[in-house]
């Protein structure tokens, strides 16, 4: 073994070693810079867990305690460093248990590899033991997914697995290996990475017409608005979007998932747009003249009623892929292209400009929403603490520093809307899918990603108990992750929603909760519970301080909405304040 | 009501590699959104290992923009373009399994077949088998004739069909075939767009 891995790692151009085809996976893997792995054992995927026996120094496998969580753990790990996340599970129930997170990926753009084991060729279609045909199962959730009969074919799909993950918009590959082919020996001729595939083409070509157009509707318009998305983010384009933000001194507004591509406290970031996002980008929305949407695609979420959001605006859409340009709204400019391309072309065809009193109008819609939301949320004076000031009072302990994890609902929103975010890849969040339970496996692997960064994740207490088990993960892996969870014994926002729709019929959003300092003393990890605002900052401080991991249970306002709101069926410009 | 905001059928034309799992891939797309599938056909093109598709829907033009731009991302799809009836030569093969006896006896076999276009495949004692090719209308027409004679068992295939406006085709296919494409054949966003398919 250690001499084959010696050869594998440099191999001569005509040279073969006669390898397994689970040690040309894990080769392939390491060629890759994989250094971290998500995963659980199984029947079906054993003969790579045990080539990976021999690969413990330079594979680093975090043992999950659900498929579920290892998926979450593997976007988490890709989100924070924007490598590829790789995960392995087995076959059946192993692989059944990775489809949320597949969907989560797929609508996030996250780039991940899914290896799975399947059971031997020859068993195919007989209903075999934990045998499911978990390609047709992935096929909607995946951007690409091939099954792997025989091991000669492993390092060519697993290249063009990593170039399909992270290439064009990224998105999750399922890699389906039958155990025969995990065993099967043959002749490894070294590992070659993939830079084409005939049929794919990850970006479109970029069109100076078009650049044109846009800069041309640009620099005459009175009341330009930026709308960014995650996009800026995946595209590394980070940099060359301050300075189109600069130059043209137009105000802009991030969806949930472009938070923190620009620092929060940006004199131009005026804040979060969609359904619980900040009053002046969505009423706005509906005044400007020319709409500048950037690496997002018009989610519903941000959109609100279709027919009523910024008929009065020229669109002008930068997005990498084709298909979203269009797509939900019609844009005037299609700025078809990777915006770490365009958006430097742009920035040099417009004129330097300042939208002073655009930007004050801006402002202005923050004043009366300071006054009627912010205030409150992050200052009260009721008995009973707010999520918002618990954010608050995090984000000036970590300065804006940290990497902040949240799960879905009305904490997520919270955070989103207060957290502050100095540098990109900090917020990490299931925003397409909404997904319960991502928070507490995401953290971990966030932390894999980012090791010298703090990161919190900040979970509801339903949302907690749906990947609690991950604690497991945390304890035997002993990563540093601290984790809040903001109980308001509740499902919170569809309770939110039951009190304003629904007349308070409170169906079935009552949740009781075990002891969660409780629950994470059983496994080893310390915490706290804090239900008086007295105690908030010496708990946030101690959580911080602490070496390793802690659980900060917060218990707050048991009926609290997050406002403002844009009701669903409504005009962006119908924005709630209350 | 403009023309364009009509259902109206739609002949959409995919390229593709030849992968076990890209039908049910380019299926789903369609019955996500609970669109049915009226016809469609699958078989080698004129190039090694590249597939051609020829689907039919009956839809919004809108939609069906929509549907093709997002049949082109998959990543074994090179090229997916959607035509009106009029942008193209469409047709479907049929045969029909008749008794030898009663169409012998009753018919004249001989006007059967120059009226309808039709063409015996096999002729055997105990039955024959008609073969014609044309529109629905026109395949469906010879159902309607034949089924007073004891129609034993009638098949009809999807459509196929040729684009009218395909100048230079195949030789744009071909370059697919080159590592590095022609930069027009990259060219994947121009669906709706041009005259020349591709040089949409």
């Amino acid at each position: 073994m250690e001499t084959a891995q010696e050869t594998l790692t440099a191999p001569a151009a005509t040279e073969t070693v006669n390898v397994s085809g689970s040690v040309a996976l894990l080769e392939a893997l390491i060629a890759e810079g994989t250094d971290t792995i998500f995963g659980y054992p199984g029947g079906a995927i054993m003969p790579i867990y045990d080539a990976l026996f021999d690969y413990n120094d330079k594979l680093n496998h975090i043992l999950v305690r659900h498929e579920q969580g290892g998926i979450h753990a593997g976007q988490g790990y890709a989100r924070t460093s924007g490598k590829v996340g790789v995960v392995f599970a087995t076959s059946g129930p192993g692989a059944t248990n990775l489809v949320t997170g597949l969907a989560d990926a797929q609508i996030d753009s996250t780039p991940l590899v899914c290896i799975t084991g399947q059971v031997f060729a020859h068993l195919l279609g007989t209903d075999a033991f934990q045998e499911t045909d978990v390609i047709n199962i992935t096929t909607p959730v995946t951007k690409w997914n091939y099954q792997v009969t025989d091991a000669t074919e492993i390092p060519e799909v697993i290249a063009k697995a990593f170039y399909i993950a992270r290439s064009g918009r990224p998105g999750p590959v399922l890699i389906d290996i039958t155990k025969n082919a995990q065993i099967q020996l043959f002749d490894f001729a070294g590992y070659k990475p993939c830079d084409h595939i005939r049929s794919y083409r990850p970006k479109p070509i970029v069109r100076p017409q078009y650049i044109q157009q846009a800069a041309e509707l640009i620099n005459s318009a009175q009341k330009p608005f930026i709308l960014f998305g995650q996009g800026v983010i995946l595209g590394g384009a980070e940099q060359e979007f301050k300075a189109f933000v600069e130059k043209s001194g137009i105000p802009a507004a991030w969806t949930v998932l472009g938070a923190g591509a620009i620092p929060s406290d940006h004199p131009l970031n005026v804040g979060m747009l969609g359904m619980h996002g900040n009053y002046g980008p969505n009423v706005l929305t509906n005044e400007c003249d020319v709409l500048i949407a950037i690496g997002m695609r018009f989610d519903d979420r941000v959109t609100g009623r279709l027919d009523k959001y910024a008929k009065q605006a020229k669109v002008v859409h930068l997005d990498i892929d084709p298909a979203e340009i269009d797509k939900n709204v019609k844009s005037t400019v299609p700025v078809w292209g990777d915006c770490k391309e365009t958006l430097p072309l742009l920035t040099k065809a417009i004129e330097k400009k300042e939208h002073t009193e655009w930007l004050a109008k801006f402002n202005d819609y923050t004043r009366q929403e300071v006054e009627a939301v912010i205030h409150n949320e992050l200052n009260p004076t009721t008995p009973e603490m707010t999520m918002g000031e618990v954010v608050k009072h995090l984000n000036e302990l970590t300065n804006g520093d940290a990497v902040i994890v949240t799960d879905v609902g009305q904490h997520q929103m919270v955070a989103c809307r207060y957290a502050k975010f100095n540098s990109t890849r900090s917020n990490v969040t299931s925003g397409g899918l909404g997904t319960m339970g991502f928070a507490l496996p995401a953290a971990i692997g966030a932390k894999f990603g980012a090791p010298n960064r703090t990161v919190v994740a900040i979970i509801g207490d339903g949302g907690f108990q749906m990947t609690c088990q991950e604690l497991g993960t945390i304890m035997q892996s002993g990563v540093d992750v601290k984790v809040i969870i903001l109980n308001n014994r509740f499902l919170g926002m569809v309770r939110q929603w039951q009190e304003l729709f629904n007349q308070r019929r409170y169906s079935f959003v009552d949740i009781q909760s075990p002891d969660f300092v409780a629950l994470a003393a059983a496994y080893r990890i310390p915490g706290k519970l804090v239900d008086d605002r007295a105690d908030l900052i010496t708990a946030l401080k101690e959580m911080l301080a602490t070496p390793g991991s802690f659980l900060l249970e917060v218990m707050v306002t048991k009926e609290n909405n997050v406002f403002p709101m844009v009701p669903q069926g409504c005009s962006v410009s119908e924005i709630r304040l209350k | 009501m403009s023309e364009a905001e009509k259902k109206q059928e739609f002949n959409i034309t995919i390229y593709t590699e030849n992968q076990i799992g890209l039908l049910s891939r380019i299926a789903i797309i369609f019955t996500r959104r609970k669109i049915n599938i009226d016809s469609l056909n699958t078989s080698p093109s004129e190039i090694d290992s590249i597939h051609r598709f020829n689907i039919v829907i009956n839809e919004y033009e809108e939609v069906v923009r929509k549907l093709t731009r997002q049949i082109e991302k998959q990543v074994e799809v090179l090229k997916a373009y959607y035509h009106t009836n009029e942008d193209v030569i469409w047709q479907e093969l049929a045969l029909y399994k008749v008794s030898t006896d009663v169409i012998a006896e009753k018919v004249s076999v001989e006007r059967l077949l120059r009226e309808n276009g039709a063409r015996a495949v096999v002729i055997r004692k105990d039955y024959t088998v008609f073969e014609t090719t044309g529109h629905r209308e026109e395949t469906d027409n010879l159902i309607n004739i034949l089924q007073p004679y004891g129609l034993i068992e009638f098949v009809r295939s999807a459509r196929v069909a040729i684009i009218k406006d395909s100048e230079g085709f195949n030789s744009k296919l071909r370059e697919f075939e080159r590592l590095e494409p022609g930069e027009e054949v990259i060219e994947n966003e121009y669906l709706n767009q041009g005259e020349k398919v591709f040089t949409m």
